[in-house]
């Protein structure tokens, strides 16, 4: 039985034992569905072998929003717990996994997520590609992930959930004071997920140098794709960093290593120092693909080119390089001296610069611009003012003196939701919005978007502003209640009121997409927003091979030069060459899986049958012949007439 | 026959014996830790260079421009990084 027993929740409650029934339910039912509905072989054929860009863009994108509803949850969670002082909703432990929880899923499994569905949508369509350079490692990044995601989730029902921040701090993080397999879980999940990122990187940078069309100069790519060869380069440099130290932590946990330990050598603060070299490129990561739907978005609706496209495109660089430069702003409180806390401080406040640039390119963007105020925009426009106010406070956060006062209060934990939220969150949402027509060939309903849009606006500020005050007035993040003497009462309950706002407004985002898909037209044409980039050239929906003629590009805004004129696709049909499905990565999803799992629960022999799994895979891989496919010249014709016509 | 020597590589190999030699000379010679860091910290850079140079054949392709560019910034970078964090935990702790 003892073997058992480590699988049990450490701290169980009727919350979790309900979520395991819950948890149960819902896979046997998707297992009598897609066994009664005869799906399994449309789901194996279509989508779990896919090597398409377009349908793993698909999956990344419902993987984020089922994250976005599982983090969401946490946070409605906390809000609560949080609205009246001396809550016993809640105890500190449960409060503990939950945070750490909310903010992992959020950062790791919702907005990377979010951010890859765009990036392997647009960057093939956006250069004229057929896919990306490498599309069977793009399967098996996707399919990393997704194993990281589902080990990392399994947590909370099976060994407890970590504990010891998004962060997690050594020595906190350490043998010592977590002590269930919590932390083995973030260790490992992320450790699987971080290399499936790792490989995105390479492909998308690959894929942007050497598979343009021709005609597309490295100065003629749209913006989006020019934001996201900057985050990807990022994400190579970055990180490895992280990949070394989960290794370390996993090590000290595991096998007994002192990299981290406060003894025999150990160096806790280490653990700190390398988790920011990676932490503030990932943040940027994160927000430098959300500034590129911004900058398609506001240039559409304004009816005119994005002002300052070479501006734009070096303030990018200069983020890249000085997001290396600032790490250390994560812990100005650890003890170092003055003499460091200038240097970081002075980079820091430099980041803010060409940050700044680009919100003025937006602004003349606007400038004369004929703006339509359709849901994306809506999004575009909430974003400029609310960003600029996380950009202003975490300026302020970057003075190293006044830093004792604000660090580890709820003023940090508003600011960089301000800058998440309207910075990332609402690109995605206003790049899915837009973005939809092409992906599923009608709209989304502009009027119960616009009241999404207002819900999630009001219910943000409602939610993150109080916080600032209350931060300022010494509320500590973190801590899972206060006193009714602290006096934080009446801000907390706004808090929760506008988590509540937040929560409808998420909900109606499903509903939204249950009511177009019922009730939308399905003749809009190809360009349905009356777009200027390439990606919007092809038909809607796209077919297979993207371009059935490869694109003759002779600007930034392909399309706008058609208007003009210009002969975008000279030539005539000729066969192409498409890569082969395969069972393949998932099947290695899955082994990653049985191993990350075997090695969280340390056992050995699970865990070396699994190694050998994964080495034999890329053997296969390696021995197989598979020079793909080619599609006839008729079958080309075929598709185009069909799509034509409709 | 001299040009189907691979002369260069040879070279490459050899040197990079001695270099692992001299990083791990600081394991069984005896000398400060700081002394010992500095050494491995420069063989290591010059080993990473001559393995890319002379074995992955770094600049021998047409797009010699970005693979340097890129080999500059990640020196950069990777150089940032060590001395701020010895910085940071060492030097003014
Ligand atoms: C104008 C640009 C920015 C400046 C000057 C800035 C500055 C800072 C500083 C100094 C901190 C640490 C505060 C403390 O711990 O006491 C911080 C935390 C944070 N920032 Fe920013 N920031 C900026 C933009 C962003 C952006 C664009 C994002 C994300 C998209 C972001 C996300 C975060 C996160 C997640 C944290 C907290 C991490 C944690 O401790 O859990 N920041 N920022
Ligand atoms: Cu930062």
């Amino acid at each position: 039985m003892e073997f058992f027993e480590r699988f049990a929740v450490p701290h169980p409650s009727p919350a979790i034992y309900a979520s395991m029934v819950a948890i149960g339910l819902t896979v046997i039912a998707i297992i009598a569905g897609l066994t009664y509905f005869k799906k399994w072989g449309y789901l194996w054929r279509e989508w779990l072998t896919t090597v398409d860009h377009k349908r793993i863009a698909i999956m990344y994108l419902i993987s984020a929003l089922l994250m976005l509803f599982r983090g969401g949850a946490d946070a409605i969670l906390m809000r609560a717990q949080l609205a009246v002082p001396d809550n016993k909703m809640l105890d500190a432990q449960h409060y503990n996994e939950i945070f750490t929880t909310h903010g992992v899923v959020m950062i790791m499994f919702m907005a990377m997520p979010f951010v890859f569905a765009f990036m392997n949508y647009l960057i093939p369509l956006q250069i004229g590609a057929r896919d990306v350079a490498f599309p069977r490692l793009n399967a098996i990044s996707f399919w990393l992930f997704f194993a990281g995601a589902m080990l990392f989730n399994i947590s909370f029902v099976v060994g407890g959930s970590p504990d010891a921040g998004w962060t997690s701090y050594f020595p906190l993080a350490g043998n010592d004071f977590s002590t269930s397999v919590g932390t083995n879980y973030y260790m490992i999940a992320l450790q699987i997920s971080g290399l499936g990122t790792l490989m995105t990187g390479i492909n998308m940078i690959t894929t942007i140098f050497k598979m343009r069309a021709p005609g597309m100069t490295l100065m003629k790519m749209p913006m989006f794709t020019w934001s996201s060869l900057i985050a990807n380069v990022i994400i190579v440099f970055a990180f490895p960093v992280l990949t070394v130290a989960l290794a370390m932590g996993t090590m000290d946990r595991l096998f007994g290593t002192n990299f981290f330990t406060t003894s025999n050598g150990g160096m806790d603060m280490l653990w700190a120092n390398l988790f920011w070299v990676w932490g503030h490129p990932e943040v940027y990561i994160l927000i430098l693909p959300a500034f590129g739907l911004y900058s398609e978005i506001i240039a559409t609706f304004s009816g005119r080119n994005l002002y300052g496209y070479k501006s734009m495109v070096a303030s990018m660089v200069l983020i890249s390089l000085l997001s290396f430069l600032v790490w250390t702003h994560h812990f100005f409180t650890m003890g170092q001296g003055a003499l460091t806390n200038s240097i970081f401080s002075i980079t820091t406040m430099a980041i803010a610069v060409p940050t700044g640039v680009k919100i003025f390119n937006w602004l003349f963007t606007l400038w004369k611009g004929k703006i339509r105020f359709t849901v994306p925009m809506l999004y575009s426009l909430g974003f400029i003012p609310l960003f600029t106010v996380g950009g202003v406070t975490g300026v302020m956060l970057a003075m190293s003196a006044a830093d004792y006062q604000y660090h580890n209060t709820m003023f940090l934990v508003a600011h960089f939701h301000n800058t998440i939220i309207p910075g990332v969150v609402f690109a995605m949402l206003a790049g899915f919005t837009y973005y939809w027509p092409k992906m599923f060939g009608f709209m989304l309903n502009e009027k119960i978007g616009k009241w999404t849009f207002w819900m999630l606006t009001v219910g943000f500020v409602l939610a993150f502003f109080p916080m600032y005050i209350s931060g300022l007035d010494g509320q500590a993040r973190r801590m899972y209640t206060y006193s009714e003497a602290a006096g934080f009462s009446m801000l907390n309950m706004l808090s929760f009121v506008g988590a509540a706002v937040m929560a409808f407004g998420f909900v109606l985002i499903v509903y939204n997409i249950y009511y177009s898909v019922r009730y939308s037209p399905r003749n809009i044409g190809a360009n349905p927003w009356n777009a200027r980039s390439l990606e919007w050239a092809t038909h809607t929906p796209v077919p297979e091979y993207n371009f059935a003629i490869t694109p003759n590009v002779a600007s930034s805004e392909a399309l706008r030069d058609v208007k003009n004129g210009h002969d975008l696709f000279p030539g005539k049909y000729e066969k192409i060459h498409m890569p082969n499905n395969s069972g393949l990565p998932f099947i290695m999803g899955v082994i990653f899986f049985v191993w990350g799992f075997s090695f969280v629960f340390a056992m050995w022999i699970p865990l070396i049958i699994a190694t050998i799994g994964i080495f034999a895979c890329m053997g296969y891989r390696s021995a197989e012949k598979d020079h793909g496919r080619y599609i006839s010249v008729k079958e080309i014709e075929d598709t185009e007439t069909k799509l034509r016509g409709a | 026959m001299s040009e189907l020597f691979p002369r260069k590589q040879v070279m490459g190999f050899v040197f990079s014996l001695v270099l692992t030699a001299i990083a791990l000379s600081v394991y069984f010679l005896d000398m400060s830790f700081t002394t010992g860091m500095i050494i491995l910290l420069v063989t290591a850079f010059i080993q990473a260079g001559l393995q890319l140079v002379v074995f992955m054949h770094a600049g021998e392709s047409k797009d010699k421009g970005v693979i340097y560019t890129n080999v500059y910034y990640a020196l950069i970078i990777a150089l940032v990084t060590i001395f701020g964090t010895l910085l940071i935990l060492l030097w003014d702790m």
